[in-house]
């Protein structure tokens, strides 16, 4: 689906992975200002980080995690070209996944 | 000491050997763990940190929490937690205001620094709470942040 832009870069031993995914990150408790109703929730649940083959970071979040959501973190061992792969699944079961090269 | 307060001691012993095994014996590879409901639903932060299995949470100054003073827009409040403990298996961010205060949970696999940076959703003016689970072991570090205008609800 092409939501998710990934950024690695390596500083010394350390890997810097900044990824911004385009998601509305809904909570469930806003309401529609028109209708008054719930806007049903709707939000990503797990994201998962790899580096190559091995997981780096596997997380968990809620609706409180902001609209468009950016998440960055680093990692020791990563090499310049090196594949750095972020995956999200959300609550409705919608997903994606993004493999960018270590730069 | 007499013999009912051996046998309350003893008892006392025991109890905490059974938990002490039960904790280990629990599965602690968090990064095979699925999205827990529970956890995202405990409403207050002493609920979301028995929900972690948090106990014994250690105040540390090995945890740092960069995040704004007063945040104009709660829909958008830029945090980075980093930490100088060795060990790091999973950085939990919560904002303690919020109707459910856990915002994300973090596992990290081999190689992993102790860091993450993300963007939260605050409700109101609120201590956000950093929960780092380091070698087996929880230490949390607080920060409170003014919110001009929620990020939740409206």
């Amino acid at each position: 689906m092409g939501s998710i832009k990934i950024r690695a870069k390596l500083k010394g031993e350390i890997t810097e992975v900044r990824t911004l995914i385009k998601h509305k990150m809904e909570t469930g408790l806003r309401k529609d200002k028109k209708t008054k109703k719930l806007i049903p929730a709707h939000f990503i649940q797990e994201v998962t980080a790899k580096h190559g083959d091995i997981e780096i970071v596997h997380a968990h979040w809620g609706g409180a995690i902001s609209k468009n959501p950016y998440f960055s973190f680093q990692f020791k061992g990563g090499k310049v070209g090196d594949d750095v792969t972020i995956s999200w699944i959300d609550n409705k079961g919608e997903k994606d996944s993004a493999t960018a090269k270590i730069k | 000491m007499n013999r009912r307060l051996l046998l309350k001691h003893s008892l006392a012993t025991s109890i905490a050997a059974v938990m002490a095994t039960a904790g280990i014996t629990i599965p602690t590879n968090s990064m095979a763990a699925a999205w827990i409901e529970a956890e995202f639903n405990a409403k207050a932060v002493d609920k979301v940190f028995a929900e972690l299995g948090a106990t014994d949470v250690a105040q540390s100054d090995k945890i740092t929490i960069k995040a704004p003073d007063i945040a104009e827009n709660g829909a958008v409040v830029p945090i980075t937690i980093s930490t100088s403990l060795e060990n790091v298996e999973s950085i939990s961010i919560l904002a303690d205001q919020n109707e459910s205060p856990l915002t994300s949970t973090f596992n990290f696999g081999k190689g992993a620094v102790g860091f993450v940076a993300t963007r939260i959703k605050m409700g109101k003016t609120a201590n956000l709470v950093a929960v780092v689970k380091a070698g087996g072991k929880f230490y949390q570090a607080k920060k409170e942040v003014k919110v001009t205008i929620g990020g939740c609800g409206g």
